[in-house]
């Protein structure tokens, strides 16, 4: 047992356990809150994948805003505390359950059936410098249209929020 | 023999990545609340960005490409959420309600 193998299995239970959380907790902060823990832990994996850029990226912009922004949204709207168990509802859950499950074992038997025989390639040194070389040479272009896409989604999001004139 | 020994597996990465995106997938499909169900969008959205990361060290063809695309993913899923919280705000607003079972408009 290495310290990276070690790492890998607790940061991968700490991800797994959010996510379980998340779908069994009842309340809906609660549920934010463990998804919170869910994309820290990611985070965590990259690091143990060399990716420290994407795990300060995924800390700022799901830890920080997106889950902020979800407690928010479930701040300005009601909810009920509770689920009502109907028996319709009940037959809806077994098939996503049973669709869910089909999916799993699907890829599960494909991942086992696979053999990945290649060298593992390290990007511990100067991560942050080739991405940067790399975003602005080869990825200029996605780059610009990715802040055009932020800058839309941002306008389009004020508008349609907005209350509107006459609204109440 | 002792360095495969000390090694994370690519499978492990992609059976973590796996489960999350099953877990998340239940979720869109059963929760009744459209903020959970944006939520469970953003796990799986997660869970892809692992796979990249781990193919970028890991995979066949080991490239920085990998990260430098799940940075992309992480933009467009924040977007994503903006909007998707946006159009519930509005929801919310003309028909007091965020139940997605609740949402049927245009099939009345």
């Amino acid at each position: 047992m290495s310290g990276e193998m070690i790492a890998f299995f607790i940061l991968s239970l700490f991800t797994i356990g959010g996510a379980v959380f998340m779908i069994s907790f009842t309340r809906v902060v609660h549920m934010v809150v463990a998804l919170a823990f869910t994309f820290l832990s990611i985070a965590g994996l990259y690091v143990l994948l060399e990716a420290e850029f994407v795990a300060v990226t995924q800390v700022l912009v799901y830890a920080g805003a997106v889950a902020i922004l979800m407690l928010f949204g479930i701040m300005l709207t009601k909810h009920q505390e509770q689920e009502k168990e109907e028996e319709k509802r009940k037959a809806h859950k077994w098939l996503a359950l049973l669709t869910v499950a089909a999916f799993f074992a699907i890829v599960f038997f494909t991942l086992q059936g696979v053999t990945w025989d290649s060298q593992p390639q390290s990007f511990a040194e100067d991560n942050l410098l080739t991405i940067g070389k790399l975003m602005f040479t080869e990825y200029v272009i996605p780059f610009e249209l990715v802040s055009v896409l932020l800058l839309v989604a941002l306008v389009g999001a004020i508008i349609m929020a907005r209350r509107e004139e006459g609204d109440r | 023999m002792s360095e495969a020994l000390t090694q994370v597996p690519l499978t492990s990465y992609l059976l973590v990545a796996l489960i999350l995106f099953s877990i998340g997938l239940y979720g869109a499909l059963t929760k009744r609340n459209a903020v959970i169900v944006l939520l469970s969008i953003e796990l799986m959205l997660n869970a892809v960005n692992i796979n990249l990361v781990a193919f970028a060290k890991y995979g066949l063809f080991p490239s920085i490409t990998g990260q430098i695309f799940s940075l992309f993913t992480i933009t467009v899923a924040a977007a994503e959420a903006a909007v998707g919280l946006a159009i519930l705000m509005a929801l919310y607003r003309n028909r007091g309600t965020v139940n997605v079972d609740e949402m049927d408009l245009m099939k009345r």
